[in-house]
C-alpha cells in the first residue's frame, strides 16, 4: 500500500493506542463472525453426506424427497425420520420406528450441523417447555418467548445493527459534509438560507413521520436507512459549516484563489481536510446514535418489522418477562459491547487524525 | 554595586533539545539591559526560566539569583511572591495577554490586590494614578473597557501599567514593540525610558531589534542558539562589534536602491480610481446608512521589472488594495492587466487571468497548507492552469530558483523554517511565471539576516524575470530597498505618492515625515 508520510504518521499513532487497537480487533473479529452468521447459527445443517454425495443445505434447498422421504416440500432436517433416512442411506423403516432402525443400521451417512443449530427465526417447539426458555444444553442464552433461541438471534441482531449503523451514517455524513462546506465556503445568503432550512428541518419529529409512514408503506431496512439519513445529516452541518466558515479566510486558501484554483477544489483540497478533526469527532456519537434508533425505535415497536432479529425487540421482551433475565442480559451486554468498541475505535482514530499529535 | 539580578551558568533544555547553554547574565538596580537574538537563540525561555514559568518537563540548572536569594529551588509560594511584584513583565502580543472577558479595571485590580490589598477607593485611585502614568487619557473613561475596545498601543500601556502597578525592582519586556506600529512602537519606547527614569527600575528588553537597543540600553547580550557570543557596553558593542555573528546582525539592514527601469518598459499594470468600500446597514430592511471607507481612490500604473512600495500602518487598508488588484476582494474602478481590464472579468476567464498576477503572504506559518507536500503547494498552480512540461521537472526547476534543495519537495511545511516556507510560497507563485507579484509583508515575520536574504532572492528575480512587484510593507528601509516608486496609505487614503527617492529624501506629507521620523534607524 502506498501511504503518504502523513498517513503513515497517523496510522502508527493509532496503533500507538492500544485500548483503540483492540477494540478494532475484536471489533472486525466480532463483526467477521458475525458476517458468517449462517455458518454459525442456522436450521439447516452445513453439510450432508447422503448415500456417499455431499449436499450444502444452508445455501441451497432441496426437498424431502431427495433424501428419500416421500414429500416435494424442502426437507426438515430436524425430523427424526429425516435424520434417520440421511443417516442410514435412505432406508424405509426409518418412517416407523427412526430410533430403531438408527440403533441397529449401519450408518453411512452424516450432518454437519452449525454450532447453534438454529437460525434467529426458528421457533424450537421439540426442546422448549416454557417460552420464555433458561439457559440449557440446547439453548445456551436461552430462548425468548417465542422459543427463538437468543444467541441466534443476538448474532444476526449484531449484523443488521452494525450494517444499519454504517448503511445510515456514511450518507448522513456525506450529505453534512457536503452541506456544510456549500453554507460556510460561500456564507452570505446561501448561508442564510440553508440555515433557516436545517432550523425548520431540525425541528421536525421524527417519530412521528416514523408513524405516518409506517401507516402507509410496509416499513423495511432501505426505508428505514432513508428516514434516519433524512434527519441524521444535520449532525455534521454546522460543525463542518463552523469549520469551513473559520478556514475560508486562511492565507493558504486566499493563496489558491489567487492561483485560479476553481473553488469545489479548494473546498475539498484545501480546507475539507482540516475540517477532518471535526468530522471524526462527530462520526462516533452518529454511528452510536443510528445504533441507539433502530433499538429505541424497535423497542418501541416502530422500527424494522417483526421478521427481522433485532436488539430492540430482545430488549422489549425482556421488559415484559421481567422474571427471565437472560433476554435482558443478553440485549444489555449486546448493545454495550458493541457500542463501546466503536466508541474506542472512533476515539483512537480521532486522537489519530489530531494535528498536534501528527505534527509534533 | 551589587547585582539585582545575577544568572550563572543557567542551562535550559526540553528533553533531549538545549535551549539556553551555559548563560551567565546580570543586572543591577536602575540598569536596562538587553537580549538581543534571532528567533530560536533562547533569548526568552532564558527570561521564562529566571521565575520557573517554563512548562513541565523543562530541565533547568545553574543559578538564578534575585537579590541575593535562590529563585530556581524557591518554593512555589515563595515564587509567586516574587513574579508580578518584585519582577514584572510585559509580553508581546498585547491582545493575547489581557484577558478578552474582563474590563480593565477589573484586570488591573487583580494585579494589585495579588500582591497588595488595599481597600476599594484607594484602589480606583491606584488604577487611575498607574493609567495616567503610562499615558491613557481619559483613564477614568477607560475603566469599564474591555480589551477589544482599545487600540494595539493602549492594550500594551495597559500592560505596562499592570506590570507597574507594585512597583517592581525589575521588569522583564519580551519583544513588548514588535506587534505594534513604528509610530506606536516609538512612544512606548519612550515610555519606558521615562518610567525608568523616574522610578529607577531595572529593565531586561529582551528584542530582535537592533534599532531598540541601540536607544534604550546601557549594556547588551548577544544570544545565538542558546548561547551568550558577546556582552558590553551597548556603545561599544555598536562602535566595535567582536563577535562574527553580532556584525552579522547588525549589517543585516537592507540597503541599497533597485536599478532604475528603461523609460519604455511597457506597462503591466494599472488602477484607476480603485475603492474599495463596505456598506454599512442597519435596520430591518437593511438600509445602507454609510460606508466603511477600507480604501479609497487609489491610482497607480507599474511598468515592467518596476517595483512599487506601500506603506502604511496598520488599519490603512494596504492590504485591502492588495487583495483588490487581486480580485480576491470586491472592488470599484478599473483595473487594468497586461491591456486587458480584469475588473469585469468572472469566473473561468478571471481564473485563467490569475497566471499573470500571483501573491505572496505575510504569515509563512498560515500561508501553506499543513496537510499537503512541497511539491503538492508547488505544483498546484501547473495543475490549475494545465501548463505544458513535465510537473515533476517544473517543480524542481523552481525550487532550485528559490534556494531550496528539490529534494525537499516530499515534506511537509511544518518542517521547514520561516524563511524557507517563505521560499516555498514565493516558488508557488513563481511557477507560473506571473508578470505581476504582489508580496503582502513578505519579509516582517521574519528574522532580520533572513530577511535580508528574502530580499536578495526577490531582487535576484526581478532581474532575472523582469517582474513587477507591489511590495506593502510596514518597514521603510524594506521598501527603500526594493522600490521605485511609492505610495503611502494612510486610513484608506493615499497621502502621498511619487518616486521613492523623493519620498524618503523630501516627504511632501506630515504624516510621511512622521513616519520617517518614528523609524528608529
Amino acid at each position: 500500500m502506498n501511504l503518504s508520510p502523513l498517513n503513515r504518521r497517523r496510522l502508527s499513532n493509532f496503533r500507538a493506542n492500544a485500548r483503540a487497537l483492540w477494540s478494532l480487533r475484536i471489533f472486525l473479529l466480532l463483526f467477521g463472525l458475525s458476517l458468517l452468521a449462517e455458518f454459525i447459527a442456522n436450521d439447516r445443517p452445513l453439510l450432508v453426506s447422503y448415500q456417499g454425495e455431499l449436499y450444502t443445505p444452508f445455501l441451497k434447498s432441496y426437498t424431502d424427497a431427495e433424501f428419500g422421504g416421500d414429500f416435494q416440500t424442502e426437507a426438515q432436517y430436524k425430523d427424526p425420520d429425516m435424520q434417520c433416512l440421511i443417516k442410514t442411506g435412505g432406508l424405509k423403516s426409518c418412517f416407523d420406528d427412526p430410533e430403531g432402525t438408527l440403533k441397529t443400521a449401519e450408518h453411512t451417512g452424516w450432518v454437519l450441523w452449525p454450532l447453534i443449530p438454529y437460525s434467529f427465526n426458528t421457533v424450537d417447539t421439540a426442546n422448549v417447555q416454557t417460552a420464555p426458555g433458561p439457559p440449557d444444553a440446547y439453548h445456551w442464552f436461552g430462548t425468548d418467548d417465542q422459543a427463538r433461541d437468543v444467541g441466534a438471534r443476538i448474532i444476526y441482531g449484531f449484523r443488521i445493527s452494525i450494517l444499519f449503523a454504517f448503511a445510515v451514517t456514511i450518507p448522513s455524513a456525506a450529505l453534512g459534509i457536503l452541506a456544510g462546506a456549500l453554507q460556510g465556503y460561500y456564507g452570505g445568503w446561501v448561508d442564510l438560507l440553508f440555515q433557516r432550512f436545517t432550523e425548520i428541518w431540525g425541528s421536525l419529529n421524527m417519530l412521528y413521520l416514523i408513524i405516518i409512514i409506517a401507516a402507509i408503506f410496509t416499513m423495511n431496512f432501505w426505508i428505514f436507512v432513508g428516514i434516519l439519513v433524512l434527519f441524521g445529516w444535520n449532525a455534521l452541518d454546522n460543525v463542518v459549516r463552523a469549520e469551513f466558515f473559520r478556514a475560508r479566510n486562511f492565507e493558504y486558501v486566499r493563496a489558491a484563489k489567487a492561483l485560479g484554483v476553481r473553488d469545489r477544489t479548494i473546498m475539498f483540497r484545501h480546507v475539507l481536510p482540516n475540517a477532518m478533526v471535526a468530522t471524526l469527532t462527530i462520526m462516533p456519537f452518529m454511528i452510536i446514535g443510528a445504533i441507539g434508533s433502530l433499538t429505541t425505535l424497535d423497542f418501541l415497536g416502530y422500527g424494522l418489522p417483526g421478521s427481522y432479529p433485532s436488539l430492540g425487540e430482545l430488549a422489549l421482551q425482556a421488559k415484559a418477562h421481567i422474571t427471565s433475565p437472560w433476554l435482558a442480559a443478553a440485549a444489555f451486554f449486546t448493545i454495550v459491547t458493541m457500542t463501546s468498541l466503536l466508541v474506542f475505535i472512533f476515539e483512537g482514530i480521532r486522537d489519530a487524525f489530531d494535528p498536534r499529535k501528527v505534527f509534533s | 554595586m551589587s547585582a539585582l539580578l545575577e544568572i550563572s551558568n543557567l542551562n535550559v533544555s526540553f528533553g533531549a533539545m538545549p535551549a539556553v547553554k551555559g548563560v551567565n547574565l546580570h543586572i543591577s538596580a536602575g540598569e536596562t539591559v538587553a537580549i538581543v537574538g534571532e528567533s530560536g537563540s533562547g533569548k526568552s525561555v532564558m527570561a521564562l526560566a529566571t521565575v520557573s514559568l517554563l512548562p513541565d518537563g523543562t530541565h533547568i540548572s545553574g543559578a538564578v539569583k534575585f537579590e541575593g536569594e535562590d529563585l530556581l529551588n524557591a518554593p512555589a509560594k515563595a515564587l509567586r511572591k516574587i513574579r508580578g511584584n518584585e519582577i514584572s513583565f510585559i509580553f508581546q502580543e498585547p491582545m493575547t495577554s489581557l484577558n478578552p472577558l474582563h474590563t480593565i479595571e477589573k484586570q488591573m485590580r487583580e494585579a494589585i490586590s495579588l500582591h497588595h490589598p488595599m481597600p476599594r477607593n484607594a484602589e480606583r485611585a491606584r488604577i487611575l494614578e498607574l493609567l495616567h502614568k503610562v499615558g491613557i487619557l481619559d483613564a477614568e473613561a477607560r475603566l469599564p473597557a474591555y480589551p477589544h475596545q482599545l487600540s494595539g498601543g493602549q492594550r500594551q500601556r495597559v500592560m505596562i501599567a499592570m506590570a507597574l502597578a507594585n512597583r517592581p525592582k525589575l521588569l522583564i519586556a519580551d519583544e513588548p514593540t514588535t506587534a505594534l506600529d513604528v509610530t506606536i512602537q516609538a512612544q512606548i519606547l519612550e515610555l519606558l525610558a521615562d518610567i525608568q527614569r523616574k522610578d529607577g527600575l531595572a529593565i531586561l528588553f529582551i528584542t530582535h531589534d537592533l534599532g531598540i537597543v541601540r536607544h534604550i540600553a546601557d549594556r547588551t547580550y548577544v544570544m545565538k542558539e542558546g548561547e551568550v557570543v558577546e556582552e558590553g557596553n551597548t556603545a561599544e558593542i555598536f562602535a566595535n562589534p567582536a563577535h562574527a555573528y553580532t556584525r552579522k546582525l547588525m549589517d543585516a539592514v537592507p540597503d541599497g536602491t533597485p536599478e532604475p527601469v528603461p523609460e519604455n518598459a511597457p506597462e503591466v499594470i494599472r488602477t484607476e480610481n480603485l475603492r474599495v468600500w463596505f456598506p454599512v446597514q442597519r435596520g430591518l430592511l437593511k438600509r445602507v446608512v454609510g460606508h466603511i471607507k477600507a480604501v479609497n481612490k487609489v491610482d497607480f500604473f507599474l511598468r515592467k521589472g518596476e517595483t512599487l512600495g506601500i506603506v502604511g500602518e496598520s488599519g490603512s487598508g494596504k492590504t485591502t488594495v492588495a487583495l483588490a488588484v487581486l480580485r480576491l476582494i470586491s472592488s470599484d474602478g478599473e483595473i487594468t492587466l497586461l491591456n486587458d481590464r480584469i475588473d469585469t472579468l468572472t469566473g473561468q476567464r478571471l481564473r485563467a487571468k490569475r497566471r499573470d498576477i500571483q501573491i505572496v503572504f505575510q504569515d509563512p506559518f498560515g500561508s501553506l497548507s499543513p496537510r499537503m507536500t512541497v511539491e503538492e503547494i508547488v505544483g498546484e498552480g501547473l495543475t490549475v492552469h494545465k501548463l505544458p512540461g513535465d510537473r515533476s521537472q517544473l517543480v524542481d526547476a523552481t525550487l532550485l530558483e528559490v534556494g531550496l534543495e528539490p529534494s525537499m519537495k516530499t515534506r511537509y511545511p511544518h518542517e521547514f523554517s520561516g524563511g524557507q516556507r517563505q521560499r516555498i510560497a514565493i516558488a508557488r507563485a513563481l511557477i507560473l511565471q506571473p508578470k505581476v507579484l504582489v508580496l503582502d509583508e513578505p519579509t516582517s515575520a521574519l528574522d532580520m539576516t533572513v530577511q535580508l536574504q528574502i530580499i536578495d532572492l526577490l531582487r535576484g528575480l526581478q532581474k532575472r524575470h523582469g517582474l513587477s512587484y507591489i511590495f506593502i510593507s510596514h518597514d521603510l528601509r524594506v521598501v527603500r530597498a526594493l522600490s521605485h516608486k511609492v505610495l503611502v496609505m494612510k486610513d484608506g487614503d493615499v497621502v502621498e505618492t511619487g518616486p521613492a527617492e523623493r519620498t524618503f529624501e523630501a516627504p511632501q506629507s506630515n504624516y510621511t515625515k512622521a513616519l520617517l521620523a518614528a523609524s528608529l534607524r
